[in-house]
């Protein structure tokens, strides 16, 4: 965990309200890991407070860079979006524990992200196309807030649904897996509260983990702003310490 | 530079340590710089059992400041003494802590406990924290209840309390002295305003808990006066807090009466924050005009006896 200014190579809108940014730097691209997070400040500092927690969407250890996606919900990434390049960002990471590659079971795994919750399973689809079979499937809410359709493509056997039909599936992520009918061995999701507990639900019988989302304070498990019920000793995890990546059958949804 | 401060019986290397609840027990800032560096360490609220704390969101940014109403969550006291202060005893810093209740009961019991425990040099009583039901601000915002719990909490404390002020009142001087009659060894002011936001889209507020408590630098200024106004009524010593981010911070706080100060939300954005204070302050405190914190508080001092 460190802190480092980080230079904004590219900060482009991808999708609605949806931007990428490639930011380089000297020691957080090095060691950041698949499904972990950076804690971004806003401004100077002096007026906003909190750091705006994102996860890593691609990791390039040559370059010294990562790859952010974010949603502008609000005043603080509205601020973001407009930064141009060679801008610097203050960043502090890698933090949380991102996901465990080497526990994936079985040939067929289950890629299921929904919204902005779909960039950090980019990079973990790149690394686990290497030894397995990989199906992904992605819920948008409508066709404009698509993105990195054709990037997942390019990996691994894909499909889009939007809540609103006008893409891909009409329906939600749940309703393209029934329709698949696949044994999947392993999966692994991320995206907001209810579609995780609706995957959670129809996967009881698979082993997976899941990457939360929560409005978080510190990031470093320190405020307890962002915890949720758990099936552990302590009965509660910290998004930002013991996840933000968790086992499914760990957290109570 | 000698940054060393006393506060009656507690002796501290230098004024900064962080506030309690921003810092947990100390363990996630371990990881960021050593933290024998710090003044003190106020560590989490402890309650008399185990605490799951309020429903998420919990946090809320605003101008300025952030909202939070965390809900005292805790393993309890016991559950601190096992499993947190341990971790703190590899250290020579001062941990003061703090304790919260809802019944009188309840104080008393954490409060005889926690002051048992060799690592912990002093008590901050907390009845001020504005997010749980029965939680302590009632005793916080009324001068008789207030008087009674620091006089109960004194009776079977065997370190000194510093009794941490809620600023939602009217008039915070009445609830300051009420707790200086009943034994207090010290302040610690203030904690947080109590606030509210509301999102447009869900047309609720945007904290699960409703309304939070305000911190950060915009109750910078509204604790600076408090402890001024406190400042001419006692010369207890104070543990000032509220939107500190910056040395320039701390000496305004010194300068308004405190003779510590404890650093809360600025954690949050920056976790290296306590010492990188505690490393500026020297320069900072000459480039005023001061050899040491001790002569800031003798100028505060001999400026209040010449004017008010």
């Amino acid at each position: 965990m460190i802190i480092e200014d980080m230079t904004i190579q590219k900060n482009e809108c991808i999708a609605l309200n949806t931007f990428e940014m490639v930011i380089s730097g000297e020691e957080i691209p090095l060691q950041i890991q698949s499904g972990q997070f950076v804690h971004i400040q806003i401004g100077d500092g002096k007026l906003n407070m909190l750091r705006r927690p994102i996860s890593v969407a691609d990791i390039n250890r040559i370059s010294k860079t990562i790859t952010l996606i974010y949603h502008v919900t609000g005043d603080g990434t509205k601020w973001l979006s407009t930064l141009t390049e060679g801008t610097m960002v203050n960043v502090l990471g890698p933090l949380g524990n991102g996901f465990e590659i080497k526990h994936a079971e079985g040939n067929h795994i289950l890629i299921v992200g929904g919204g902005v919750g779909v960039p950090p399973l980019y990079h973990l689809t790149k690394q686990l196309v290497r030894h397995h079979q990989v199906t992904v499937v992605l819920g948008f809410a409508t066709h404009e807030a698509i993105f990195y359709e054709s990037a997942f493509q390019q990996l691994a056997e894909t499909y889009v649904a939007t809540n609103d039909g006008t893409y891909g599936y009409h329906g939600v992520v749940t309703d393209v897996i029934n329709q698949l009918d696949q044994p999947f061995q392993y999966y692994y999701a991320c995206g907001p509260s209810p579609m995780l507990q609706a995957v959670q639900r129809q996967m009881t019988d698979t082993h997976g983990q899941l990457s939360f989302e929560e409005r978080m304070g510190c990031g470093v498990g320190a405020c307890f702003a962002c915890v949720c019920e758990a099936k552990n000793d302590k009965g509660y995890v910290k998004i930002c310490q013991d996840g933000p990546v968790l086992q499914a059958n760990e957290v109570i949804l | 530079m000698n940054l060393e401060v006393t506060l009656g019986d507690l002796h501290l290397n230098n004024p900064i340590m962080p506030a309690s609840g921003c810092f947990g027990f100390g363990r996630e800032f371990s990881a960021f710089y050593d933290l024998n560096q710090l003044g003190a360490i106020a560590i989490k609220a402890a309650t008399g059992e185990a605490r799951f704390g309020n429903q998420t969101p919990r946090v809320a940014e605003t101008s300025s400041g952030m909202l939070n109403a965390i809900g005292l969550q805790n393993p309890g006291v016991n559950g601190i003494i096992e499993q947190e202060l341990p971790f703190l005893n590899q250290y020579n810093v001062p941990v003061i802590a703090n304790i919260a209740g809802s019944t009188l009961e309840e104080y008393i019991e954490v409060a005889k406990k926690m002051s048992e425990q060799p690592v912990v040099q002093a008590l901050e009583l907390n009845i001020s924290c504005p997010n749980v039901k029965e939680g302590g601000v009632q005793f916080g915002t009324d001068p008789t209840l207030a008087y009674h719990v620091t006089q109960a909490v004194k009776s079977v404390s065997t370190k000194p309390v510093f009794v941490k002020l809620s600023p939602n009142v009217t008039d915070i001087t009445d609830i300051a002295t009420a707790v200086e009659k009943a034994g207090a060894d010290g302040l610690s002011m203030i904690n947080t305003l109590t606030g509210r936001r509301i999102d447009l889209h869900q047309q609720s507020p945007i904290i699960a808990n409703g309304s939070g408590g305000l911190s950060g630098p915009a109750i910078k200024p509204i604790a600076i006066h408090m402890i001024h106004q406190v400042r001419q009524k006692t010369d207890l010593p104070i543990i000032g807090m509220g939107g500190i981010q910056s040395t320039e911070d701390v000496l305004e706080f010194l300068l308004a009466g405190a003779d510590a100060v404890a650093v809360g939300t600025a954690n949050f954005q920056n976790p290296f924050i306590c010492e990188r204070l505690v490393q500026d302050l020297p320069n900072t405190l000459q480039a005023y005009g001061f050899n040491s914190v001790k002569e800031v508080r003798d100028a505060r001092c001999s400026h209040q006896s010449t004017s008010h």
